[in-house]
């Protein structure tokens, strides 16, 4: 109909519709509209309070240069360590369940009976979050918890093992909230890999290790990387299970404790907005780092549907 | 199991005696025991995790012994009057309804956009939905608390229901999206060349074919609400909190009352999400959030 009406129209208005209909070749039109109120939002609650946070944490509460905040939580060594504390929990754990996801997730993604009940079960951990999680775990792992009881009567210790209110406790939070995540993911992806390729290369003469190492892995390593990614910045930023199964003084005092302190307990609302910046760096750090050495592998369809 | 049968290549075959072979080989290879056992680790530990606190929650007195050694239902009485239970749970079903509401309507537009056009700068707008679920909640909550305090719109219901729908109106969009992508776009092409308006293809065309995706992504939503904790603890005041903030601030707050009051509220909170997520089965199958299974070729 537009070629019928635009030399008319051309007549009458020299730019008018020819400029709208210039703009719906490229895209712009009033289905655009749509998209503003989510836009608005998003702007409104994450861009500007983004913005805000970083400008603020250039102004120091007690005056001061613009840098005095992040100089505070880098000579502090209190602070500065948390970085370090974070990332010994948080890369070790991501790493734990990416990798004991693979092998589990590549002998299950067949059809078996009861794989709908086993998802389902390892659904339950990430809906229970982590407090619970961590109220579980102090019963359970404890002193007096059935694990150490069954270990002794076992014979196999004679003392409790300290597995609460230290590293461990909270390793073990970040397994149980993030092994389900990441298996139920890779085996998304592993069943997104279309399975006539393998069958291909087993035809051609290939055994499974070098079926897994040629055909698989390369194809599932996107996926890998994705679900490193996610799983990096659930334990990254562990708060609860920190505070209440961890050692959160000393040892697990992982650096959203330290942000959370200076916000609510101290009002420092600059310094916690720095320690907030200096927290997304280092995560936008290791998620680049993870998605170079993706890019090093094959990018494309992976054969399955809509992967 | 596809990898099963082919191994043993034309040795075996597929004749008809391919189907007891294959089972005896699944029981039979150390990689299969080491795989099930490591899941049998798994769910026997979430099973003590979760069991240690259902049982101590109906415990008398547990010390030093397997069991506790009388059961009672007292801590439940005492947990639901001191917390205030009832208030804290039509608190969290107040926000958790609100945040699903509005991130339906704000992201299924959105989404809509997103699955049909090609506009500039569309990757960019893509991004930026994509960022508030890649950041850990408590990276930008503080940001985000600074600001709701400053317009003091933090320490009440409200400032709760802002702060959730932040990552909860992404997540509409990112489900969203590849849903809208697999409805026939001939189907809405049709229905304009019959002279349907905007309005009415949205609510004759696509809202039947929608809902069940917006079904889904709201139940998800739901679920991630009720268990979000990061967000709701930054921005609620004393009398918004959420029943997972409640449990948070009890179990910090140790030592003034019993352990078992705290757990008995653990299982309230486990059974509120336990309803959800059997609701949500219903509708979800977790394994297709990322992509779909090929499942009749997987044999």
């Amino acid at each position: 109909m537009s070629t019928a009406s635009r030399p008319m129209a051309r007549v009458g208005k020299p730019t008018g519709p020819l400029l709208r209909h210039r703009l719906a070749d490229r895209g712009i039109n009033a289905r655009l509209l749509l998209l503003v109120p989510g836009l608005v939002f998003i702007v409104m609650l994450f861009v500007y309070p983004f913005l805000y946070g970083l400008t603020l944490s250039f102004q120091p509460m007690d005056g001061g240069g613009p840098f005095d905040s992040y100089r505070r939580f880098f000579e502090d060594s209190f602070q500065s360590s948390t970085i370090w504390k974070t990332l010994k929990l948080a890369i070790p754990s991501a790493l734990f369940n990416v990798l004991a996801s693979v092998p589990i997730a590549y002998r299950l993604r067949g059809k078996f009976r009861g794989k709908r009940f086993l998802t389902t079960v390892l659904v339950i951990p990430i809906t229970l979050g982590t407090v619970l999680t961590a109220e579980g775990l102090l019963n359970f792992l404890g002193p007096a918890g059935w694990f150490n009881r069954a270990l002794m009567s076992a014979g196999v210790i004679n003392e409790p093992l300290p597995l609460i209110n230290n590293y461990w406790g909270v390793f073990f939070s970040i397994v149980i909230s993030g092994f389900p995540f990441a298996f139920l993911l890779i085996l998304s992806y592993l069943s997104g890999i279309d399975p006539s390729l393998e069958r291909a290369a087993s035809t051609l003469g290939a055994d499974w290790k070098e079926r897994f190492r040629r055909i698989t892995l390369p194809l599932l390593a996107p996926g890998l990387a994705t679900t490193f990614c996610l799983t990096f910045v659930l334990a990254f930023s562990v708060f609860p299970s920190a505070i209440l199964v961890g050692d959160p003084t000393n040892t697990t005092r992982v650096i959203s404790i330290a942000a959370y302190q200076a916000a609510i307990e101290q009002y420092d609302w600059s310094f916690a907005s720095a320690i907030a910046m200096i927290m997304g760096v280092i995560e936008i750090a290791v998620i680049g780092l993870v998605q170079l050495w993706r890019s090093q592998f094959y990018v494309g369809s992976t054969g399955g549907k809509g992967a | 199991m596809s990898t099963t049968l082919t191994r043993g290549g034309p040795a075996t075959g597929r004749t008809p005696g391919a189907e007891p072979s294959r089972r005896r080989r699944v029981v039979a290879t150390p990689g299969a025991w080491l795989v099930w056992g490591a899941v049998g680790i798994f769910l026997v530990t979430l099973l003590g995790v979760v069991g240690s606190v259902l049982v101590n929650s109906f415990g008398t007195q547990w010390f030093d012994s397997w069991m506790p050694n009388g059961y009672t239902l007292q801590w439940y009485s005492e947990a639901w009057s001191e917390y205030g239970l009832l208030a804290v749970i039509i608190t969290t079903l107040e926000v958790a309804v609100a945040v699903v509401a509005l991130s339906v309507i704000l992201g299924v537009p959105a989404s809509y956009v997103l699955a049909r056009q090609k506009f500039p700068g569309k990757k960019i707008v893509y991004l930026l939905f994509l960022l508030p679920i890649m950041m850990p909640p408590i990276t930008y909550g503080i940001p985000l608390a600074t600001v709701l305090y400053k317009f003091h719109l933090a320490g009440n219901i409200s400032g709760v229901i802002l702060a959730n729908l932040v990552p909860c109106v992404p997540f509409v969009i990112m489900t969203m999206t590849p849903f809208i992508e697999q409805i026939d776009p001939s189907i809405e092409h049709a229905a304009r060349m019959s002279g349907a308006r905007t309005w009415s293809v949205f609510t004759r065309i696509l809202a039947p074919l929608l809902l069940p995706g917006i079904l889904a992504s709201s139940i998800l939503v739901l679920v991630r609400t009720v268990g979000m904790f990061e967000l709701t603890f930054l921005t609620a005041g004393p009398d918004s909190n959420t029943l997972v903030v409640a449990l948070f601030n009890s179990m910090n707050a140790a030592g003034i009352r019993a352990q078992q009051t705290v757990d008995s509220m653990a299982v309230i909170y486990m059974s509120v999400m336990m309803i959800l997520l059997v609701v949500a089965l219903r509708f979800v199958n977790p394994t297709q959030l990322v992509s779909q299974v090929k499942e009749e070729q997987t044999d």
